[in-house]
């Protein structure tokens, strides 16, 4: 009898966009972790952009094609708080008057976990095999933090990366400042508090920071390397699969003589 | 007060780029935020106590005609006299006839969001009727002629040099420096009008349903000589502020110092009832309520009831990083911070706050210390809706929405649209592994490079991944 669970990897516009790799180190973590992972292949995006620019018909629409496409798996898992707590959380409030969806959407979203909550407190896994010498600090992205509650796994499985040394920067939990189209609405307010989540991660004396949500990452990133930091910007789930072959977010690789 | 809402990303603007107001905004961060933090977990009940508070607000709302009745049956009871006001304008007329009557000259007021909601000095000083603010920050504020800017402190904006020289500048003598010193002669002037008010104007904290008694939370006494010393007390609330007992009012206390200031509990809560009774020592010979309803009452039973819980604490202005960012006046009305993205639509209509309810990361951070547990992310989300369906919001915003809805509906296209993306951009910035400008993208690369795509699609790798067999 196969007892390994039979799990969709919902990928996220960004990482299908910008980042593949990040994509990569999570099929690589779920097969470690034991898991059958699939890719299916009509997903899109999770209509986190719609939801939240007030067109609700069309995130309502885009929640029954996600739903229906997922339910057939035993997990789904994404890299990303803010689009897993689209799924587990919003899902089942968009659909939540339908009677047809109501149950279906309600089934995916108590299936339906962020990467690495799921590793630890689904898959239980304890340890990652993965090395990575320095001191590394990690934002809490607040849709994984304040939606999903993750906190600690992240920081469980850092702790067991080979030479990693994990400090705490400053208001690990404040805004990073980027909030979907709200960094191109507001970019002053933006830049204003990515600018102190930078100072944070300069104080902190960590030479990467790691999140587990593209966009706040392309955001400290692209602001990082506007001001000539030379602080690496990584997903987490790279760190943690031990897959750093490829620059760090923003950087083309060439960087190191 | 006209609102400048429409105008928050100007306000914001060039309230980034005052020094002075973003030092005062620091003291927010470190002052009342960590105050809050170190009060929240020294209750180990403190999160039950917050779900107690938003039930018993829940409850009243879902009976407001009854409780409302039974308060005001209450005040009467106890000599108090009742008036109800539909809106902002009927509340005023309200309050300047009772000081007509009342023969008043000066008013002395202690802090009320209602008074500012409705307008209520500039109206009185217009009728030759003298308002005198007794609250420290609102007096600093009356005497600079600047509406709150901020629900707990309205003067947090200012640093206490700036208080020196306006103090300096009214007051005459000396230019005071140190802050005891500065308390110390606003006490002074106001002692004097306080004795010389005929007219004492309050806001509430609570009504009680069960004893017909207001309640009151200062950090300065102010309030108890606002309502104890002049002849006719007026108080001017609003009919969301009902509780039922005086037990669950002081529930809604231990949450509302702690989430305010930190403190356990405000210097001065004062419970009144009724005007003076034979037998009292002291206290107004008159005792007037004025209870505003200006539109609350369809907030019951709509997407924004939840609101109505709300016991203006400010905890949601101080944990919001727009806020701090951006400070209280950019909001341009009465309330701000993360409550005002939500009230100021309700009250202003939403065609002059759009950009309030957009200006937010959602980041959650106001619902996570919400001492009533308001959803106010969910909250300024329906007011987003609200612009869709009205097509409030601005055509290029809509038709870029519309055509990504499109595309991400169909997966095939979606396929073909993202790998168009991502070659043009590895056009753009590939080598460099980031790009300094993108077309249509100056909102983020006027201050960030934009990291550049890896390669083709995740999708794309992933097909082809796997068409190799592994």
């Amino acid at each position: 009898m196969n007892t390994s669970p039979r799990v969709a990897l919902f990928v996220t516009c960004l990482v299908d966009l910008f980042r593949p790799s990040v994509g990569f180190a999570a099929v690589k973590l779920l097969e470690r972790a034991g898991c059958q992972v699939e890719v299916p292949e009509a997903q899109t995006c999770c209509g986190q952009p719609a939801f939240n620019s007030g067109d609700r018909a069309t995130a309502t629409e885009m929640a029954r094609r996600a739903v229906a496409l997922l339910e057939p798996y035993d997990h789904v898992v994404v890299p990303s708080g803010s689009c897993a707590g689209m799924l587990r959380v919003h899902y089942p409030e968009l659909l939540g008057e339908d009677p047809e969806w109501a149950d279906r959407a309600r089934a995916v979203a108590e299936r339906c976990h962020e990467l690495v909550s799921f590793l630890v407190d689904v898959m239980k896994v304890e340890d990652v095999e993965a090395v990575l010498e320095g001191r590394v600090t990690y934002h809490d992205s607040c849709s994984g933090l304040r939606e999903l509650k993750i906190r600690h796994q992240p920081r469980r499985l850092l702790e067991t990366v080979e030479g990693l040394e994990l400090v705490e920067m400053d208001d690990s939990e404040v805004c990073c400042g980027f909030g979907g189209t709200f960094c191109v609405k507001y970019p002053e307010i933006s830049t204003r508090m990515v600018d102190e989540k930078v100072a944070a991660i300069d104080r902190s004396g960590a030479g990467t920071v790691l999140a587990g949500d593209l966009g706040c990452l392309m955001n400290m990133a692209g602001r990082l390397k506007r001001l000539g930091s030379a602080v690496e910007v990584r997903h987490v789930a790279e760190v943690l699969a031990g897959e750093l072959d490829a620059p760090s977010i923003g950087e083309s690789g060439s960087r190191e003589a | 007060m006209q609102p400048t809402s429409h105008a928050f990303k100007q306000n914001a603007h060039e309230a980034l780029e005052n020094p002075v107001l973003q030092e005062a905004l620091g003291g927010i961060r470190t002052g009342w935020q960590a105050a809050r933090g170190r009060a929240a977990g020294a209750l180990p009940e403190f999160e039950q106590l917050r779900d107690t508070g938003r039930d018993i607000k829940n409850h009243v709302l879902a009976h407001l005609d009854l409780y409302l009745e039974a308060f005001t049956a209450k005040v009467e009871e106890a000599g108090g006299k009742v008036h109800w006001a539909r809106d902002a304008a009927e509340a005023r007329t309200i309050v300047l006839e009772l000081c007509r009557e009342a023969d008043a000259r000066t008013v002395t007021k202690s802090k009320s969001m209602i008074a500012e909601e409705i307008g209520l000095n500039p109206w009185l000083e217009a009728n030759d009727v003298k308002p005198v603010e007794t609250d420290l920050g609102e007096y600093i504020i009356q005497l600079a002629g600047q509406p709150p800017s901020h629900l707990v402190g309205p003067a947090v904006h200012m640093t206490k040099d700036e208080v020196s020289d306006l103090f300096h500048k009214h007051h005459g003598g000396e230019r005071l420096e140190e802050g005891g010193a500065l308390v110390g002669e606003a006490r002074r002037v106001l002692r004097q009008r306080y004795l010389e008010a005929d007219v004492g104007i309050t806001g509430a904290n609570f009504l009680v349903a069960e004893t017909g008694s207001i309640i009151t939370v200062t950090n300065e006494g102010n309030a108890e000589l606002t309502q104890g010393l002049p002849r006719t007390h007026i108080c001017i609330t609003s009919i969301e502020k009902i509780v039922p007992t005086m037990e669950d009012a002081f529930t809604l206390l231990r949450l509302l110092a702690r989430s305010a200031t930190g403190q356990e509990f405000s210097a001065y809560t004062t419970v009144m009832t009724g005007p003076k009774r034979e037998e009292d020592l002291d206290g107004p010979r008159e005792f007037h309520l004025v209870l505003l309803d200006n539109g609350r009452s369809k907030m019951v039973g709509s997407a924004f009831q939840e609101m109505l819980r709300c016991i203006r604490c400010g905890a949601c202005m101080n944990h919001c990083p727009v806020y701090l960012a951006a400070g209280g006046h950019a909001y341009g009305w009465v309330y701000v911070g993360p409550m005002g993205s939500v009230l100021t639509p309700q009250f202003v209509g939403i065609e002059e706050a759009h950009p309030l309810p957009n200006a937010s990361t959602f980041c959650g951070r106001c619902e996570e210390v919400c001492p009533v547990r308001i959803p106010l992310p969910k909250l300024m989300r329906h007011w987003r809706e609200e612009q869709f369906n009205r097509q409030l919001n601005p055509p290029a915003a809509r038709y870029g929405l519309a055509l990504w809805g499109f595309v991400a509906r169909r997966p095939r296209l979606y396929r073909l649209a993202t790998g168009m993306a991502v070659g043009a951009m590895r056009l753009l910035g590939g080598r460099q592994g980031r790009m300094r400008r993108l077309p249509l993208a100056g909102g983020w690369t006027g201050t960030r490079d934009m990291p550049a795509p890896q390669g083709p699609t995740f999708m794309q790798a992933w097909k082809k991944r796997r068409g190799a067999g592994s």
